[in-house]
């Protein structure tokens, strides 16, 4: 009973709590169970350490009355009672907010982020909040304060990052459900890396009032699920116009209603142009991943697809322009982290002694690298040559996508250029950790959607992903694509292998 | 005559004025901009810059920013953007300040002012949208940041909608500089868009100061902050002036630097010496859409423009109101309004005027009352210039109604204080024969006196009836029934 619950997906468990056949409250019990058994502090080489915070109590008590809603007949929203695990990077009263970071230690954030509201107001009950790269920097979350995540799949092994934590808590049935953000390929790497389905919406169609800003321009939240449907069910919960982001869309003012995620999820991909990412395969993607990336776009194509080739020109500059423009938001969007107000205070005699003594001590070294290199690309003289400039390629690359997508419904990509690599690996290099994202970042740098899904096993029968990108507002179109693809193929979400986290 | 700098130097002022505007809410949120309440009770988590909060821009802002723009003759734009000014500072919750850079909402616009009599334009470069900053307390040490033991931060403040008003270095002289302020201060009070007051720090004037040989290029300026009155602004202006020109006729050097005014030295001190200039790191802020200012909107703004001071001024001079007087109402919060109302009811511009500017004005002044908040009508004033008319009351008489009316705060008409104090004149000429031929028969001797040609004796016999009726007698009635009373 308790392990088919932990295997579940989310609209799996949901009709079972629909149908009374099992409570939210014994859901939520198997899922702590389950974070009790395998996640760990960190301290052990078998603990996947998905959770930096844990709110049993709360999560316990808000089944508890989703159970006594259903009871007395109330109509439930369509995941009320599945169980969720939160990137420590959104606010929610009651518990810490510490974006992987020792300078928010101990801060309980006042007010709860619109993604928090509307998960609450689904019903949808978050257990914890969960391990990332300090500040959303990274993609491995070995650059978290308080300790690496490993991967269910081989616990030797990265998650991705920077939602690591979130991908691995629903890789390893901690929780059905998870949101990451993503502001250069933080939920699409780690979901391909631990071998799950991630989506980015397109910018502007979640709120990001209540995240821990890192690139404001790139930020956007999007779920982890172990089934494409899950994925829709979940971002059709937390997608829509919020009057507190200003950057957020207004259905009323771009005359359009945000997608229909759910509507045509199953209509497949017959008739439809697929576009193959030319600047997007070849040199530096390992050949398992480029083997399984082949094996999909012939699935396509006996699944009815047009498979042509597409170019979005300007993606080789896609990766310093995205390392120039997140650092340079960051470096102005970390300032207020000073100990005046709130998280780490490291007394000294004067203000501008107790700033740096507490930004010295509260930011990890990559925070610190991102925060140097983004205020020496605004600083007057450079500005023109690294954030201009960055800012024109970014203008360039989204006109690359609109052009191609003149041509193709989807542009198709591996999601990452590797399987889940060894924990330790590329700590020391910086620039190898930054190659993580050469496929994720042209979408982020063009605002549009992108979904990755899982398309196959490559070195060590370790989990690849495939990423399905649409044009701005096309969300439904990647998860329809994705679904096609995953429906096809039909692997086993859950981890296996010689060093995978335990069965359930 | 305005004051001039000594002969064969030229100085170049350039002012940024900042006025805190009286929206209801906070340019980024819904918190309440009230002056005055505890300390961090009027807070939230946009305006103390919690991690994850966002801005979203506050549409009566950039309404009552436009409405200025329109009124000081600049355009306004129909896209506009906000930046980020990087710079570390504990009362600057997020550690940068959004402003607006090289997109401002209006551009390009002038004043016309009347400096001594002459026009004088002053062209103003741009007006744009900021917001304010919270507010420290240093205990202890020279109660600055520098030094201080603790230091408190309320941050009500943080966060209220500001305008920047930057004008060209146009002007030549403090008393131009002083008109080009308090005519700014009467728009934005017209416009009811700010309190502008420079003692409150509602209105805040930072005055760039420079001197040079005539037709050479611009001298090296000093910043001067701490102005709280438009009287300080005239004085620093004139105090940095004379203090640059010393120094450069030593032979020595301006150093650019911010100065602080100090009103009781009567001296402009360093506060802090810019070896560079900061670099801010200015850049589009992600946070904030730009801001669209479309010209059908900018046209309804500009219909609803009410009468600014300088046309107001010109209809009351045209209306036979002398200049003086025309600015003072003007000038005066309410009593442009007061003056319309009471020469509504018919009255005369000139007589109401007079009243409003003269007596009412000083009796208000002595009590340290200001006008606005009198309850002083233009109802009561157009009744009072009535009653005045129709020999109900004597200038006399009236100026005592007045004194009423600025005691009891206007809770009474004019009509009531004259009835009810027992101030109306007596003319009714049977009970004022009466007294007359009783003053006649007490004062023979008088009489007498009057009768034998010394006419100028008959004031000693008017004060005695003016006496009997406690001043109320018409003094021209009296006359008459005295003078037919002695004539034989
Ligand atoms: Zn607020």
């Amino acid at each position: 009973m308790t392990s088919d619950l932990l295997t579940d997906t989310a609209a799996g468990l949901a009709a079972r709590m629909a149908a009374r056949e099992v409570s939210a409250r014994e859901v939520v019990d198997a899922h702590l169970d389950r974070i009790e058994a395998t996640d760990g502090d960190g301290t052990s080489d078998t603990d996947v350490h998905a959770f930096l915070t844990v709110v049993a109590d709360t999560a316990r008590r808000h089944a508890d009355d989703v159970d006594q809603r259903r009871v007395t007949g109330r109509d439930l929203g369509p995941l009320a009672g599945v169980p969720l695990a939160l990137k420590d990077l959104f606010t929610m009263r009651g518990a810490p907010t510490t974006v992987g970071s020792r300078i928010l230690e101990g801060w309980v954030p006042p007010y709860d982020a619109t993604v928090t509201e509307k998960l609450r107001a689904a019903d949808v009950i978050v257990l914890g909040k969960t391990n990332m790269d300090e500040f959303a920097m990274g993609s491995s979350t070995e650059n978290s304060a308080y300790g690496p995540t490993r991967n269910p799949w081989d616990l030797g092994r990265v998650p991705g990052g920077s939602s690591g934590g979130s991908a691995a808590a629903v890789a390893a049935l901690q929780a059905p459900l998870s949101l990451g953000t993503d502001t250069g390929g933080s939920i699409r790497q780690p979901a391909a890396l631990c071998g799950l389905v991630g989506s980015k919406p397109t910018y502007g169609a979640v709120s990001r009032y209540g995240m821990v800003a890192f690139a404001s321009s790139l930020d956007q939240a999007g779920p982890f699920a172990r089934s494409v449907t899950d994925a829709a069910l979940l971002q059709s919960v937390i997608q829509g116009h919020d009057p507190r982001d200003s950057t957020s869309i207004d259905p009323v003012r771009v005359g359009r209603d945000l997608p229909d995620l759910l509507a045509d999820l199953d209509a497949g991909v017959e008739g439809l142009t697929i576009g193959v990412v030319t600047e997007l395969q070849g040199e530096g993607y390992e050949p398992g991943v480029l083997a399984a990336f082949e094996d999909s776009l012939r699935r396509f194509e006996a699944l009815g697809a047009t498979v042509v080739e597409a170019s979005i020109p300007h993606a080789s500059y896609g990766l310093p322009a995205y390392y120039l423009v997140a650092p340079s938001e960051a470096s102005s969007n970390l300032a207020r982290f000073d100990g005046v107000r709130y998280g780490l205070r490291v007394d000294a005699p004067t203000a501008e002694e107790m700033n740096a003594a507490t930004r010295g001590a509260g930011f990890g070294p990559e925070v610190r690298r991102r925060i140097m290199i983004g205020t020496h690309a605004l600083s007057s003289g450079y500005y023109d040559a690294f954030y201009n400039q960055a800012s024109r390629v970014r203008r360039l690359i989204a006109n690359d996508f609109a052009t191609a997508f003149e041509q193709v419904d989807v542009l198709v990509s591996p999601t990452s250029p590797s399987v889940a690599f060894p924990l330790g690996d590329k700590t020391d290099d910086p620039l190898a950790m930054y190659l993580n994202d050469v496929a994720t970042v042209p979408a982020s740098l063009a605002g549009v959607p992108a979904v990755s899904v899982p398309n196959g096993r490559g070195a060590e029968g370790l989990p690849t992903g495939l990423q399905v990108m649409g044009p701005l507002l096309g969300d439904d179109r990647c998860f329809r694509v994705a679904r096609a693809l995953e429906a096809d193929l039909g692997l086993d979400p859950v981890p296996s292998g010689a060093n995978a986290v335990a069965p359930a | 005559m305005v004051t001039t700098v000594k002969e064969g130097w030229e100085l170049v002022v350039g002012l940024e004025v900042h006025v805190e505007l009286v929206t209801t809410t906070k340019m980024w949120c819904g918190c309440l901009t009230h002056f005055g309440e505890e300390p961090n009770t009027n807070i939230c988590p946009v305006c103390t810059g919690q991690p994850g909060s966002l801005p979203v821009v506050n549409g009566a802002a950039v309404r009552a920013a436009a409405l200025i723009g329109l009124a000081i003759n600049c355009s306004v734009n129909e896209t506009s953007q906000f930046h980020r000014k990087n710079y570390f500072y504990p009362d600057l919750v997020k550690n940068y300040q959004i402003s607006q850079y090289d997109v401002p909402i209006c551009s390009e616009g002038h004043l016309e002012l009347e400096v001594e009599g002459s026009p004088v334009t002053v062209g103003i470069e741009r007006l744009h949208m900021e917001e304010d900053t919270g507010k420290s307390t240093h205990l202890g040490g020279s109660g600055r940041l520098h030094g201080a033991d603790t230091s408190l931060i309320d941050y009500n403040r943080a966060g209220v909608p500001l305008m920047e008003v930057v004008s060209h270095p146009d002007i030549h002289d403090a008393e131009t500089a002083q008109a080009y302020v308090r005519e700014l201060q009467g728009i934005v009070e017209t416009l009811g868009v700010s309190d502008a007051r420079m003692d409150q720090g509602s209105m805040r004037v930072d005055a760039n100061v420079s001197v040079r040989r005539p037709g050479e290029p611009l001298g090296i300026r000093t910043e001067i902050k701490n102005l709280n009155s438009v009287r300080s602004l005239g004085r620093a202006i004139a105090y940095e002036a004379q203090r640059q020109i010393e120094v450069l006729e030593d032979g020595g050097e301006i150093v650019m630097q911010t100065r602080h005014w100090d009103e009781s030295t009567g001296r402009t001190e360093t506060l802090r010496v810019k070896e560079t200039v900061t670099d801010y790191r200015y850049f589009p802020d992600p946070d904030l859409v730009p801001v669209h200012c479309p010209a059908d909107w900018v046209d309804e703004i500009r219909a609803e423009l009410p009468e600014l001071p300088a046309a107001a001024r010109a209809r009351l001079t045209d209306a036979g109101v002398d200049e003086a007087q025309a600015a003072a109402l003007v000038g005066t919060s309410g009593m442009l309004a007061a003056f319309d109302e009471a020469v509504a009811t018919g009255a005369d511009p000139r007589t109401v005027a007079n009243w409003l500017v003269g007596d009412v004005a000083g009796q208000l002044s002595t009590a340290e009352v200001d006008f606005a908040d009198s309850g002083i009508t233009g109802a009561h004033v157009g009744q009072l210039v009535a009653l005045v008319d129709d020999g109900t009351l004597s200038n006399n008489l009236a100026k005592q109604v007045v004194e009423h009316l600025v005691a009891d705060r206007g809770s009474r008409s004019p009509a009531v204080v004259a009835q009810e104090e027992g101030l109306q004149q007596v003319s009714d000429t049977d009970e004022l024969q009466a007294i007359v031929d009783r003053v006649v028969a007490d004062n023979p001797d008088t009489v007498a006196t009057i009768r034998d040609g010394n006419t100028k004796a008959i004031g000693a016999l008017v004060g005695q009836v003016m006496k009997e009726t406690r001043g109320q007698a018409d003094p021209r009635a009296t006359n008459e029934l005295l003078r037919a009373a002695i004539t034989p």
